[in-house]
């Protein structure tokens, strides 16, 4: 109870004293708000600049969301096919960890320039950076299955489909799930990557551009806003899979379970 | 080396000079010979690498031998055999009843169909009110219970156990060898029981091999010719003490040769 109640108190005690420190600096030294905003300006700038930041924070989600959609769908089927045929591990996965080790802001103006569709090119861009915790987190859990387990599915003549149902993707889960979070947070910077990459050619309309826009016209109260903005959103998507992997391994799993020694 | 004849039935199954090598060159088993008979205890006894875990996973059928054959009565059908490993190896995700219905949801039965068996199966190792308990909820000896129950809910005519108390305290594995023996001597199966224990593998079996390594190879096979039922008082009784000098003898010499 104690140290739940710490958990809360301690960080804000220190968010306090950063924003305190953060306008004391900005007031003492007079700093202009176009070099450094104090944060009572960015927050003003957060509700004065809410009508055009919210529909630009929605576009940006809809990309992360979409995005880490099919790069759930992508990287937990094709680890599964990889489960099932060493085959096409050993054939696809070296192009996988190619498309992950490539710095994807490389390969982003490459895809904007060869796709025309501009949603359809930021999508790819935050799918590439999404994918690869899922498919090579998924990988290793469908393969780390206990091997007496394994034994015993064969022992009572488990077809292939049994054993995937039954023991593999639930020993998988917990990786998956990791996979997942780290997928959250990754779809976001692809999304915003993607955004700054396409910049004024594209739609235009997410929170990056956002940020680069307010950059141009030396609205730094409203960069402030945006990227808090992003933060927020960040923690958000990391909170709400930490929660969904609870919900899914609280009573089974070593990770989800609480002791009392 | 002493050879039992067990033969008022044909036997259950024989094994006939079987050879195992792994792939990196461990010569694993060695020319091993036996007999098992129907409703039979037997112990296979050794130390470490003789080859005794690998003859059992061998009769289940998990591995290919590199020669030599193993013949049936009666070839064995899906849940003919149950086996109990040296770890619970139980589905963390599942609860109890869930762990136990696996065999039987692998042969495609209904839960709803089969619920008379799991609670027959769960009230034979006394787990019938941990049904819904997860593994993690359980002790070590309770998680063997429901392994043990597990292997059973099939009905096997053969159980194959691989030190099954091996990493439990000595009170459960004493309680635990003697609801063994019970359940045994109420059911039909025959028990093949792997173990490095010279004083368990007496207490429980009607029969011991005693297995040497390097290569693995069966050097005694031994009747232990105490009466059923066996209980605590055995353990203490002159009987059990003589035949236990024996295999341990026979054990020594194993090792020394």
């Amino acid at each position: 109870m104690r140290d739940q109640f710490m958990k809360v108190i301690a960080p804000s005690i220190i968010a306090v004293l950063v924003i305190g420190g953060w306008e004391l600096l900005v007031r003492i030294n007079e700093i202009p708000h176009y070099i450094l905003p104090g944060p009572g300006l960015v927050l003003e700038s957060l509700i004065n600049d809410w009508a055009s930041l919210f529909p630009s924070l929605l576009i940006t989600l809809q990309i992360t969301f979409l995005a880490l959609a099919i790069a759930v769908v992508g990287g937990a089927g094709l680890a599964i096919l990889f489960s099932l045929s060493k085959l096409v591990e050993w054939s696809l996965f070296p192009y996988a960890v190619i498309l992950q080790v490539t710095p994807v802001v490389a390969i982003a103006p490459l895809i904007i320039i060869y796709v025309d569709n501009t949603l359809i090119a930021l999508l790819i861009v935050a799918w590439i950076v999404a994918f690869f915790p899922i498919l090579s987190n998924t990988t290793l859990g469908l393969n780390s299955a206990d091997h007496n387990l394994r034994n015993l599915f064969e022992l009572y003549g488990a077809s292939r489909w049994q054993e995937l149902r039954f023991l593999r993707l639930p020993a998988a889960l917990p990786y998956f799930l990791g996979g997942l979070k780290i997928a959250g947070g990754l779809a976001l910077i692809g999304a915003v990557v993607a955004e700054y990459v396409a910049g004024t050619a594209g739609t235009g309309t997410g929170l990056a551009y956002r940020i680069l826009e307010a950059g141009y016209r030396l609205q730094i109260p409203k960069m402030f806003a945006s990227l808090i903005l992003l933060a927020f959103t960040g923690i958000a998507i990391f909170l709400l899979f930490s929660y969904i992997s609870h919900l899914f391994l609280h009573k089974w799993h070593e990770s989800a379970i609480k002791r009392e020694n | 080396m002493t050879n039992l004849n067990h033969a008022d039935a044909p036997p259950l199954l024989r094994l006939s000079q079987i050879n195992k090598t792994f792939s990196n060159g461990t010569v694993a088993l060695a020319d091993m010979n036996a007999a098992v008979g129907r409703h039979e205890f037997l112990s296979l006894l050794g130390p470490s690498g003789c080859g005794k875990s690998t003859a059992l996973r061998l009769i289940a059928g998990l591995g290919q031998t590199s020669s030599g054959s193993i013949d049936w009565a009666e070839p064995p059908g899906k849940g003919d055999i149950g086996f109990v490993f040296q770890e619970p190896t139980l589905m963390p995700w599942a609860t109890v009843i869930d762990n136990v219905f696996l065999p039987l949801r692998l042969q495609h039965a209904s839960r709803r169909a089969e619920q008379d068996r799991l609670e027959e199966a769960l009230a034979m190792v006394g787990l019938e009110n941990f049904a819904q308990a997860y593994p993690r909820e359980l002790s070590g000896g309770m998680k063997m219970r429901v392994s043990i129950a597990r292997a059973l809910v099939t009905r096997p005519k053969l159980l194959l156990m691989d030190e099954p108390f091996a990493a439990l305290d000595e009170i459960t594995r004493f309680k635990l060898n003697n609801d063994l023996l019970d359940l045994w001597a109420k059911q039909s199966w025959t028990v093949i029981f792997v173990t490095h224990s010279v004083y368990e593998s007496v207490y429980l079996s009607n029969r011991v091999m005693v297995m040497a390594a390097r290569p693995g190879r069966v050097v005694a096979d031994m009747a232990i010719d105490a009466p059923y039922p066996r209980s605590d008082a055995f353990r203490t009784s002159t009987t059990y003490n003589d035949y236990c000098r024996q295999v341990s003898d026979a054990l020594h010499q194993a090792m020394a040769d």
